[in-house]
């Protein structure tokens, strides 16, 4: 049936690692790969499905706000776009730099804890049933003494969760659909689909690109990807990531006292994402909490994904200082607890078991190891790009490459270099208008697959 | 040893706040220029405190400060208290043990969920009713999908819930909309399932069966009568399976077993009272791809796509323990302890039957609903704990058809559930409690 068929296009999921066997959970999987060709379910690619004329159709209105987002999210776009190309070229060896997804072992530190917890559920003395929603006092207290140590940040104020993912939705919940955002054009699209999904926005404006009510601030090589506020409107919330998805680019201590500065006068809240903050090579702000005064105006996130290789095993946290405060006075931790508990019910036990392994001396040192391992790769797509002659960004402060196409259509390049070199990448539009004429190159993978990728960029662009 | 409540936080909804953030958030009130200019969302602000749990742990603190020597027992909050079987556990330590190997390693896995364990889901809880791999959508438990399918379904929803059932707390917490929500009255009148006949149309009816907290599994006949409303109506049913496995008559498990509902139903269930997840965090959401919108878009679409911008995946190693679960061998470990609770839910029935109690449950599902006509639940509640020191849950927790009536939870050790029934049968047996009006 034509309609179910249309449907599994958009069932595609933004993760390569989505097809496992189906009889073995750990079935080993081949090195830079195709995909069976049997588990795809592909027919034609369409973005919506055609309306059920005889059906029965129940009387529920769709939710007029999810209408309005324009296709899927990014990354199963990107997703759906490499599965075609198998299809196309079922022996191609496809290099994925596409979706920030780490390739490398979790070290053993880490997984012999969440080992040890698994075996521990299975004893009388070591079971445990319901944690904290806000998580387990061990790691809130971890991380605030890891990340917050001198910044006057406490164990209270913190909520282990699920991802950071999570937390940008749950945020929003706790916003509600009455205020007005700001997010930097390019960013991370989980912040303005969740927007639009929550209600805070207009249509999508095909000719700008741009949904209405969401303000826009342009972060370009011209003004350093940092927004010029003396040119941005009033919102009550301004997502600002740093070091930055996608364009790499690291606000300085300066600059972020300036936006600290421009929340204040303006009584407006940051929500600060800091997963990138231990890719850090420059002396800038890890946290938003250097910066005097934030603990009144900011709202900090963060994950073990990109530190620990936990993008499976799922662990983030939020801090929402005691001192950020609606209008009214209320504090705003009152409002997100309360989302926790009735949203959420704790990450799993087994994680949080993990994330107290990363966060002791030798986890964090191992941690540092692997995120050395990504950053040299990095170092090698930069050098690479920079030897051919590219305007190359980012890949100094985050594990991306933010690499100019001048005048070029993103999805384009895109799919040139998809089809020529089999490389997956990221196009920059995909990331808000901001990000046309631009690519994403993410520095994941294991080494001989990126020195390979850098291999075929000199072979298609020399 | 004997489980104390204050420090674990409920399931179902309605939670204990943090101890640490009861003492120590100070208001800063305006004036001092510290506010931003943001304003509070007016649905968080017309919520209530969420009363019952903070309650049920003040008093348990209260009453441990005054019977130091007290071996309290909690069969309060329904959180599972028997180890995981091995084999289970052990596939989730080797599965982590693998991410530390090259082979092994993974990394974000589908937001939907693993394709072998979303397969493994309908085959153990769908066969024979079509319920599709595809249609199957791995979670990390039921509270967060309820949160997730309200981002889906949007705040212009009329929401139909049981009276009594947790989420008539729950959706009061989440939509903070009280006049919105039809209450559906069950009790022992109506056979503990609503009379559809003077229920009004709302767009989504939310239905749990077996039931929190009545232990009423809806029969054939009664869930029939459901989808038929729901077609008649337009109505998208969510129905709540959590506790299917611990049927022991012939009432339907899955709201798909009833023809047409694959029409006007979404099913949730979980992991958690199933396999002991209740830490591990790993439930499902079933939509069908018939399920359509008045304009006929399918509802699956809209799901996929909160799925993928709100939520990423459950843990892998969860959802490795998941597909431990239902292998075979896993699945008769399970039961074994499902059967366990089972055991404890008999004794507590038992004993109340043998007071000459109005026991309802127990049956169909870990709680035991114990009427105490003309009583208010919460001095019921008083009286227990002060004179047995056992927790139990004041009805009225639950919506206004709790009134009358006391929850059990049968989650326990066995030595703590006969010690529990014990002390209760000495309390009210003829002439000890003002409670018993026979």
């Amino acid at each position: 049936m034509s309609l179910m068929n249309n449907l599994s296009t958009s069932m595609i999921s933004s993760s390569s690692s989505a097809f496992l066997a189906p009889t073995s959970f750990n079935a080993s999987r081949t090195r830079s790969v195709s995909v069976p060709l049997k588990s795809l379910n592909i027919v034609k690619c369409v973005s919506t499905p055609q309306e059920q004329q005889t059906a029965y159709k129940t009387k529920v209105s769709r939710n007029a706000n999810i209408a309005k987002l324009q296709a899927g999210y990014l990354f199963p776009e990107v997703a759906r776009r490499r599965a075609a190309h198998l299809l196309k070229y079922p022996n191609a060896q496809v290099i994925s730099l596409g979706i920030g997804d780490t390739t490398e072992p979790i070290p053993d530190v880490i997984t012999s804890a969440m080992a040890k917890k698994s075996h521990a559920l299975s004893t009388l003395e070591g079971y445990s049933g319901y944690g904290a929603e806000q998580g387990e006092k061990a790691v809130r207290a971890a991380l605030a003494s890891t990340f917050y140590g001198n910044l006057g940040i406490e164990e209270d104020d913190i909520f282990v969760s699920d991802g950071a993912k999570c937390d940008i939705s749950r945020l929003q919940v706790v916003f509600g659909s009455n205020v007005t955002m700001a997010v930097q054009d390019p960013s991370y699209p989980a912040y303005v689909d969740s927007s639009v999904i929550m209600g805070q926005t207009g249509q999508f404006q095909k000719d700008v690109e741009k949904y209405a009510n969401i303000e826009y601030m342009r972060c370009t090589p011209e003004n350093g990807f940092f927004p010029d506020l003396s040119t941005v409107a009033r919102t009550d919330i301004i997502f600002f990531c740093s070091p930055n998805n996608p364009t790499g680019a690291a606000a300085t201590r300066e600059q972020l006292t300036q936006l600290v500065q421009f929340a204040k006068d303006n009584g407006s809240i940051i929500v600060y994402d800091s997963a990138y903050a231990l890719y850090m090579s420059d002396e800038n702000p890890r946290s938003i909490f250097e910066i005097p005064g934030a603990k009144e105006v900011a709202i900090e996130t963060a994950s073990f994904s990109k530190y620990a290789g936990f993008t499976g095993v799922r662990l983030g946290w939020t801090v929402v200082p005691k001192q950020l405060l609606f209008s009214d006075g209320f504090p705003v931790a009152k409002d997100f607890n309360r989302i926790v508990c009735t949203c959420f019910n704790g990450a799993s036990n087994i994680s949080q078991a993990g994330g107290l392994a990363c966060l002791s001396p030798e986890g964090l040192q191992a941690m540092q190891e692997v995120i050395g391992f990504y950053k040299e790769n990095t170092k090698i797509i930069v050098e690479t790009f920079n030897s051919l002659g590219f305007k190359v960004y980012g890949g100094q402060n985050a594990p991306y490459v933010w690499v100019h196409f001048p005048g070029r259509n993103s999805w384009d390049v895109f799919s040139e270099i998809l089809e020529k070199t089999h490389i997956v990448t990221t196009p920059g539009s995909g990331f808000g208008p901001g990000g046309e004429g631009f690519i994403r190159v993410s520095a994941f993978g294991h080494r001989e697959n990126v020195l390979e990728a850098c291999r075929r960029f000199k072979q298609l662009y020399n | 040893m004997y489980k104390l409540s204050a420090c674990s936080s409920m399931p179902c909804g309605i939670s204990l706040p943090p101890k640490i953030v009861l003492g120590s958030l100070r208001v800063h009130k305006q004036g001092n220029g510290r506010c931003t200019n943001v304003p509070r969302n007016v649905n968080l602000e017309k919520l209530q405190n969420n009363y019952l749990f903070p309650e049920i742990s003040k008093r348990e603190l209260q009453h441990m400060e005054k019977y130091p020597n007290a071996k309290v027992i909690s069969l309060g909050i329904g959180d599972t208290t028997e180890p995981i079987p091995e084999q289970i556990s052990l596939s989730m330590a080797n599965y982590a043990h693998a991410l530390s190997t090259a082979e092994g390693y993974r990394g974000y896995g589908a937001e939907q969920g693993n394709q072998a364990l979303r397969k493994a889901i309908a085959e153990t809880f769908y066969k024979g009713v079509a319920i599709k791999d595809t249609e199957v959508f791995v979670s990390d438990g039921s509270q967060c999908d309820i949160s997730r399918l309200q981002l889906l379904l949007g705040s212009k929803v009329t929401i139909a819930v049981q009276d009594p059932s947790f989420p008539a707390g729950d959706f009061q917490d989440k939509t903070g909309r009280y006049q919105n929500i039809e209450y559906m009255q069950l009790g022992p009148q109506n056979n503990f399932f609503p009379d559809l006949t003077i229920t009004p149309r709302t767009d989504i009816i939310f239905f749990c069966s077996p039931n929190n907290p009545t232990g009423h599994a809806a029969t054939r006949k009664q869930l029939q009568q459901l989808v038929e409303f729901a077609r008649d109506n337009g109505s998208i049913i969510i129905f709540d399976s959590a506790y299917a496995t611990y049927i022991s008559d012939d009432s339907p498990k899955s709201i798909f077993e009833i023809p047409g509902a694959k029409e006007v139903a979404i099913e949730i269930s979980s992991f958690s009272k199933f396999a002991g997840f209740t830490g591990v965090r790993l439930g499902w959401t079933v939509v069908p791809e018939e399920l359509l919108f008045s304009g006929g878009f399918p509802v699956i679409h809209d799901f996929n796509r909160i799925v993928c911008t709100c939520f990423n995946g459950a843990s892998n190693i969860a959802q490795a323990g998941g597909l431990a679960c239902l292998s075979p061998e896993g699945f008769q470990a399970i039961r074994a302890v499902i059967d366990y609770y089972k055991e404890n839910a008999r004794i507590l029935v038992d004993t109340f039957a043998s007071l000459g109690l109005e026991v309802y449950g127990g049956v169909n599902a870990p709680y035991v609903w114990v009427h105490f006509p003309g009583s208010k639940s919460w001095n019921v509640f008083a009286e227990i704990l002060e004179k047995t020191h056992i927790i139990t849950v004041p009805g009225s927790g639950f919506g206004p058809g709790g009134a009358e009536y006391i929850r059990i939870s049968a989650f326990g050790r066995r030595e703590h559930i006969i010690e529990a029934s014990w002390r209760l049968e000495k309390l009210f047996s003829k002439g000890k409690s003002p409670l018993l009006t026979v």
